[in-house]
């Protein structure tokens, strides 16, 4: 498996990439250097959290998705969503309208994801009693379990050992479809992603088997397809789609919709930039004992998910509106035989650690290359400007001692070895181009970046 | 080949204890060494550190690094310690009201570090400040 070339969701669009190193600098794990002109993403350090594209001020960033022609092979269509969906929509339309909306672009069923909930709840619940190394980290934001993957190794052990809300409600459609007599390959489930870590998770699942669902959307495109055909009053009835929607299922995606299920011992926390701070000080054991964490890469949760359309905050307040008008999730009938079938499926193989920042594999070589670094390390700027490609001067030199760069890619070096007449000026005047490209060194009054430029 | 690493560390600033052990953190992953081990040694290295911010009026931590261990060296300008005896005891603490109201001195910093530690050693006299020395294998 850590030979195979990981599968990640989110690409650069070379035409459309300006170089301009704001992905660069929001990289939580360092994994974006630029390389003529265009940023280039390290596969093996990529999590898939999204926040280049987010950075991104030209839109160079794109998310692989499926196409909703597909949806002619089946009979049956599924369209599987999580409940933030619901909520970046106005108020002014009904939820009925809602899915009404769903079925005229095609699909012939609407199925929230968070419906069967209560039996995450459960296991989860069990695996907590169970544990011996406290805390459990939550398994629901894939961004996060790579990020632990690759860099909190230690880490990886307490990830809870069960699959996420998509693969459940998946399962949960399939089983019930066939008890209506209805066969697999009749049934195209499609699931409408709210971020490119889940896109990439339900693609190529983390322990790298079979994807369980028929065709992935982005959040964004349904939005914008669903827009132009929302029905103005309500027409029919689609009530039975819902028959499972709790109030927990609607707010498990928002911060603190898991953890408030284990009260006293637990802890949230959003935005990968807070998780890798607090991660680190789990790590050490400055972390009061807790049961249960809940980590979400995004800012608000899946509210805040880098393909969702609608404002962060006011989803979130539309969710908790919309939670209140509907039952507790254990409501659910959790020793129907579906259930007991659906909990056999939800148990995931263990999270192995892929420590991707080891230096190299020899302990003497790689204390070696640490020396290394730090010699060159006194010899940087550190005003990390990004100069070079590569995000910080930290970075620059650990790519130097990895043979991926060289001293003359600091620009501050350049000028150095100039005025000691160690470096020709159209030598250090190509390294650059191979950096940023060959024509950036023109003028012109189009170019794109900078401050104006989608902040 | 050894690496070799000097930190300094001021009194009574808390929001600076932790500096070294993170660095020493993230160089001892770049070099694969195993998660439990490091754990040991960061969880070591931070005790010692919010020990000289405690306790001492200032002070520095040096450590070595080579393949097949590191050694830790802290050495502080504080008041000493009486009886080491009885500060290795856990839940002994001569820390002030101000430091525990903060969440720190419960007494567990000598005897958490010794857990910790393949080898450890403490050298102190009253009034002549304390160097912890401690050696972890990796």
């Amino acid at each position: 498996m850590q030979n195979e070339k990981k599968y990640h969701a989110i690409k650069v669009d070379e035409r459309k990439c300006i170089g301009c190193t704001h992905c660069m600098k929001v990289c939580p794990t360092e994994a974006i250097r630029i390389k003529k002109g265009v940023a280039t993403i390290n596969d093996k350090r990529c999590v898939d959290c999204g926040n280049c594209l987010r950075a991104c001020p030209v839109n160079a960033f794109y998310v692989e998705q499926d196409s909703l022609v597909q949806l002619n092979h089946y009979k049956i269509r599924v369209v599987m969503f999580p409940a933030v969906l619901v909520g970046q929509i106005s108020t002014v339309y009904s939820v009925n309208q809602i899915y009404q909306g769903l079925l005229n672009l095609g699909f012939t069923h609407v199925f929230e994801v968070e419906q069967p909930i209560q039996l995450l709840i459960n296991s989860i619940k069990e695996d907590v009693k169970a544990a011996d190394d406290k805390p459990l980290i939550s398994s629901f934001c894939p961004a996060i379990v790579r990020l632990i993957q690759c860099k909190y190794p230690s880490l990886a052990n307490n990830i809870v050992g069960l699959k996420a809300p998509h693969d459940l409600a998946a399962h949960y459609i399939i089983e019930m479809l066939k008890d209506d007599g209805v066969e697999r390959d009749e049934i195209g489930i499609f699931y409408i992603s709210p971020c490119s870590a889940k896109m990439a998770a339900v693609k190529r699942p983390i322990d790298e088997k079979e994807s369980i669902v028929d065709g992935l959307i982005n959040m964004n495109e349904i939005y914008n397809r669903l827009m132009k055909v929302l029905p103005k009053e309500e027409n029919s009835d689609t009530t039975h789609f819902r028959t499972n929607v709790s109030r927990d299922g609607i707010v498990w995606s928002l911060p603190r919709g898991e953890a408030r299920h284990f009260k006293g011992r637990s802890m949230a926390i959003d935005g990968i930039h807070n998780v890798v701070k607090f991660l680190e000080r789990l790590e050490n054991e400055e972390v009061p004992e807790l049961d249960f964490l809940e980590l979400k890469s995004c800012d608000q949760g899946c509210a805040g998910g880098i393909l969702m359309t609608g404002n962060r905050f006011l989803t979130v307040e539309r969710l908790q509106k919309r939670s209140k008008k509907y039952p507790d999730a254990d409501a659910f009938d959790s020793s129907s035989p579906i259930a007991q079938v659906l909990k056999n499926k939800l148990k995931a193989e263990p999270i192995v650690p892929n420590p991707v920042f080891v230096l190299d594999q020899d302990r003497i070589k790689a204390l070696e290359k640490l020396e290394k670094v730090e010699k060159i390390l006194c010899q940087l700027p550190a005003i990390d400007c990004g100069a070079c490609g590569a995000p910080n001067c930290h970075a620059l030199a650990e790519d130097m001692v990895q043979g991926k760069a060289k001293m003359t890619d600091c620009i501050f070096l350049q000028k150095r070895y100039l005025k000691e007449n160690k470096l020709s000026a159209e030598k250090a005047f190509r390294n650059l181009e191979n950096i940023w490209g060959e024509k950036r060194f023109e003028a012109d009054c189009s170019k794109k970046g900078g401050r104006n430029e989608g902040f | 080949m050894a690496i070799e690493l000097n930190f300094e560390i001021k009194e009574s600033d808390f929001s600076l204890a932790g500096k070294a052990s993170s660095k020493i953190k993230k160089m001892l992953k770049q070099l694969n060494v195993d998660a439990k081990i490091i754990k040991r040694i960061v969880v070591a290295i931070y005790e010692a550190e919010v020990n000289v911010v405690a306790h001492s009026f200032g002070g520095n931590l040096m450590a070595k690094i080579d393949e097949k261990k590191i050694e830790v060296t802290v050495t502080d300008r504080g008041p000493g310690i009486e009886n080491i005896e009885k500060a290795m005891e856990a839940g002994y603490s001569t820390a002030s009201k101000k430091v525990r109201e903060m969440g720190f001195g419960a007494g567990m910093g000598l005897p958490n570090i010794e857990k910790n530690t393949d080898e450890l050693k403490i050298t102190s006299k009253p009034g002549g400040g304390t160097t912890l020395f401690f050696r972890n294998y990796l």
